[in-house]
C-alpha cells in the first residue's frame, strides 16, 4: 500500500501530461521535455553530490553512454510491419532506455570502483576526465557517427515518457533517502571516518550511489536523444555536466525537491532569456553569484519542501498557543 | 586462552622512523572493564586505531574472538564486534539524533538495496526493527526526548552520550571508548563512569576505556594498562599500578636527587 501511495501524484499527473502533449504548441513541449530531462539529471546527480557528499563532474559522460546505446538500439530495430507502431515503437523504446541505463550503470561501475576508493577532490578530476574521454572516443568512432553523431533517431520520446522518467528518478531518490541505505550515504557525507567505524562499507556505498546515479543519467540521455532526434558528442561536453552540478548546488545539496526546483528554474529561465541571447550567460551567472552569496547552502539546504511546511505549521501552532 | 574476546599480540605501529606503539599486548575477557591510560602522546589512540582497523599494524596480530582482524577495514572490524567512539567527537552532525543511531544499526540489519527501492515487506520490517532498537538505546542513554534534534544542536555532554549510544547500536562485543569524559566537569564525569559501568553490565560487552586522567578510571576499571611513548610500562589492578614507580615517573617526571 505504502509502495503505491507515493506514486499517486504521478498517476494523476500523467493524464495531464497527455493532454498537454495533445494541445500544447511544440515550443512549450520542447521546454517541458528539457525541464523533465534536467530534473532527471539533477535528481540523479544529487544522489552522489548531495546525499553522499562526493563530487562528480561527469554526468554528461553517462548521458552520452545512455543516449548512444538507446539510439543504436532503436535504429537497429527499425519499424515492424506486422505489429502496431504504438506497441512496437514504445516497446522498442522501453528496451532501448533500459539498455541505455544498464550501459551507463556499467560505465559508472568501471569508473567508480577505482576512483571512489579515494577521498576528496580526486573523484571530480577522474569524472571530468571520464567525461572528456567518452566524448573524444565517440568523436573518433566512425560506427557512432564520429563528430557529426547519429542523425535520424526515431521520435519516440513523448511527454508521457519524460514524465515516467521523472517519476522513476524522484521515487528512487526518495525511497533511497528514506531507507537505511540512504542514511548510510548521508553518514558518509557527514563523516566518512565515523561512518566506516560504524560498520558502513563506505567504498561499497559510494559505488552503489554512483552506479544508480549514472543509470539515471543514461535515462536522461536516451530521452533527450529521441526528442531532438540527433545524438552528437557536442551535446555531452563538460559544460553540460557543470550545468547539472549547478542545479544540484543551487537547489541545496541533498534536497530532492531542491534539485527539482533548481532544474525547473534554471531550464525555464534559460529559455526565457533566449530573447536577450547575447546576455543570457551573463544573467545566468549573475543569478548564481547572487544566490550563492545570499544562500551558500543552496535554496533548500539539506531540507525538503515539506520540511518547511512542517516547521511553518509548528511555528504557527506555537504562536497560537 | 579461548575465552578471550579481544587479543592483541605484540602489535607495533611505526610511522616512518617513529614507533608510536611498541609490542602492545592486550587480552580482554568478555565483560571485562579495562582502562588504557598514559600521558599525552603515549600512543593510546594509536592503539585504538590499530585495534579498530583504521591503521594496519606494522607487525603483530589482533584477534577478535578467534578471528584475525588486522588488515581488515574498519567497517569489517566493526561488523565482527568491535565498536569505538572518538576522542574528538565525530557525530553525523546534520543528521538527527535518531538517525545517528540508526546509521549504526545498518551494519547488522540491512537487506538488499533493491528491496528498499521496491519497498518490500522485508524492508519495512527491517526499518521498523532498526527504529525500535535505536529508540531503546536512546532511552537507555537518556536521550529519548531528543530524537528529532540535529546532533550538532545537542549540548556537549549529550553528544558524548550519543556517540556511545551509536557505538552500542552496532551490537559490539568489545566497546572501545576514547576519552569519553574529555571536557566534562567532575560531576558529569562521575555520572558517566557509573553509566559506563551500567553499560557493561546490561549489554555484556567488554569495555576498553582510554583515559587521560588516571584517577577517573581507578574507580571502575578492573585492570589498567599504562602506556608511555608507545611502550607498555605497567599493567595490573589499579592499586598496584598506582604505586608503580615507573607510572609515577611517566606522569610526574623523575625526582631529582637533591
Amino acid at each position: 500500500m505504502r509502495a503505491w501511495k507515493s506514486l499517486l501524484p504521478f498517476v494523476l499527473g500523467l493524464p495531464v501530461l497527455w493532454l498537454i502533449q495533445l494541445w500544447a504548441p511544440p515550443q512549450i513541449a520542447i521546454i517541458l521535455v528539457n525541464i523533465g530531462v534536467n530534473v532527471i539529471l539533477a535528481v540523479s546527480l544529487n544522489m552522489v553530490n548531495g546525499f553522499t557528499g562526493q563530487f562528480s563532474l561527469g554526468h554528461a559522460g553517462f548521458m552520452a553512454v545512455g543516449a548512444y546505446t538507446a539510439a543504436k538500439i532503436t535504429l537497429a530495430f527499425g519499424e515492424s510491419a506486422s505489429v502496431s507502431p504504438l506497441v512496437w515503437n514504445n516497446g522498442v523504446f522501453f528496451i532501448a532506455l533500459l539498455a541505455g541505463m544498464g550501459m551507463a550503470a556499467f560505465m559508472g561501475l568501471l569508473v567508480g570502483i577505482p576512483s571512489l576508493r579515494l577521498r576528496g577532490d580526486y573523484l571530480a578530476i577522474v569524472t571530468l576526465g571520464f567525461n572528456e574521454i567518452i566524448r573524444v572516443l565517440i568523436e573518433n568512432m566512425s560506427w557512432l557517427g564520429g563528430a557529426t553523431g547519429i542523425s535520424g533517431v526515431p521520435p519516440y520520446t513523448s511527454l508521457i515518457w519524460v514524465g515516467l522518467g521523472v517519476l522513476a528518478a524522484i521515487v528512487t531518490a526518495r525511497r533511497l533517502l528514506l531507507s537505511t541505505h540512504g542514511r548510510a550515504l548521508l553518514a558518509i557525507r557527514e563523516d566518512e571516518v565515523a561512518a566506516e567505524a560504524m560498520g558502513v562499507d563506505t567504498t561499497g556505498y559510494k559505488v552503489r550511489a554512483f552506479v544508480l546515479s549514472a543509470a539515471f543519467a543514461g535515462l536522461g540521455g536516451g530521452l533527450l536523444g529521441h526528442y531532438i532526434l540527433l545524438v552528437t558528442p557536442k551535446s555531452f561536453t563538460y559544460v553540460k555536466s557543470i550545468e547539472v552540478v549547478v542545479m544540484v548546488v543551487l537547489g541545496g545539496m541533498g534536497s530532492i525537491s531542491g534539485a527539482v526546483f533548481a532544474a525547473v528554474l534554471l531550464t525555464s529561465s534559460l529559455e526565457l532569456l533566449r530573447g536577450v541571447d547575447q546576455y543570457r550567460m551573463v544573467i545566468y551567472s549573475l543569478l548564481l553569484v547572487v544566490l550563492m552569496l545570499s544562500r551558500p547552502t543552496g535554496l533548500f539546504g539539506h531540507r525538503e519542501v515539506w520540511d518547511f511546511a512542517k516547521s511553518w505549521r509548528r511555528k504557527r501552532a506555537e504562536a497560537l498557543s | 586462552m579461548n575465552d578471550e574476546i579481544l587479543r592483541a599480540e605484540s602489535v607495533t605501529m611505526e610511522f616512518g622512523g617513529l614507533k608510536a606503539l611498541d609490542a602492545f599486548n592486550l587480552a580482554l575477557k568478555p565483560g571485562e572493564l579495562v582502562g588504557l591510560i598514559g600521558p599525552n602522546g603515549a600512543g593510546k589512540t594509536t592503539a585504538f586505531n590499530a585495534l579498530s582497523g583504521v591503521y594496519a599494524p606494522t607487525s603483530g596480530r589482533v584477534l577478535l574472538g578467534a578471528e584475525l582482524v588486522n588488515g581488515l577495514k574498519p567497517h569489517q572490524v566493526c561488523r565482527k564486534g568491535l565498536a569505538r567512539t572518538f576522542q574528538n567527537i565525530r557525530l553525523f552532525k546534520a543528521l538527527t539524533v535518531l538517525d545517528n543511531v540508526r546509521v549504526a544499526c545498518h551494519a547488522h540489519g540491512h537487506g538488499p538495496l533493491w528491496q528498499s527501492l521496491a519497498l518490500t515487506a522485508g524492508h519495512a520490517g527491517r526499518e521498523q526493527a532498526m527504529e525500535e532498537r535505536a529508540l531503546e538505546l536512546l532511552e537507555f542513554m537518556g536521550l529519548e526526548s531528543r530524537g528529532d534534534e540535529l546532533a550538532k544542536n545537542l549540548p556537549y555532554g549529550l553528544q558524548r552520550r550519543l556517540e556511545i549510544a551509536r557505538a552500542l547500536a552496532t551490537g559490539p562485543k568489545v566497546l572501545c571508548l576514547d576519552e569519553p569524559a574529555a571536557g566534562m566537569n567532575a560531576t558529569e564525569t562521575t555520572k558517566l563512569m557509573t553509566l559506563i559501568h551500567d553499560i557493561r553490565d546490561k549489554f555484556k560487552v567488554a569495555v576498553l576505556l582510554i583515559e587521560h586522567d588516571m584517577k577517573l578510571v581507578m574507580g571502575i576499571s578492573e585492570r589498567l594498562i599504562v602506556l608511555d611513548h608507545g611502550v607498555t610500562i605497567a599493567s595490573g589492578p589499579p592499586e598496584k599500578v598506582r604505586r608503580d614507580p615507573k607510572v609515577i615517573e611517566a606522569y610526574l617526571g623523575v625526582q631529582e636527587a637533591a
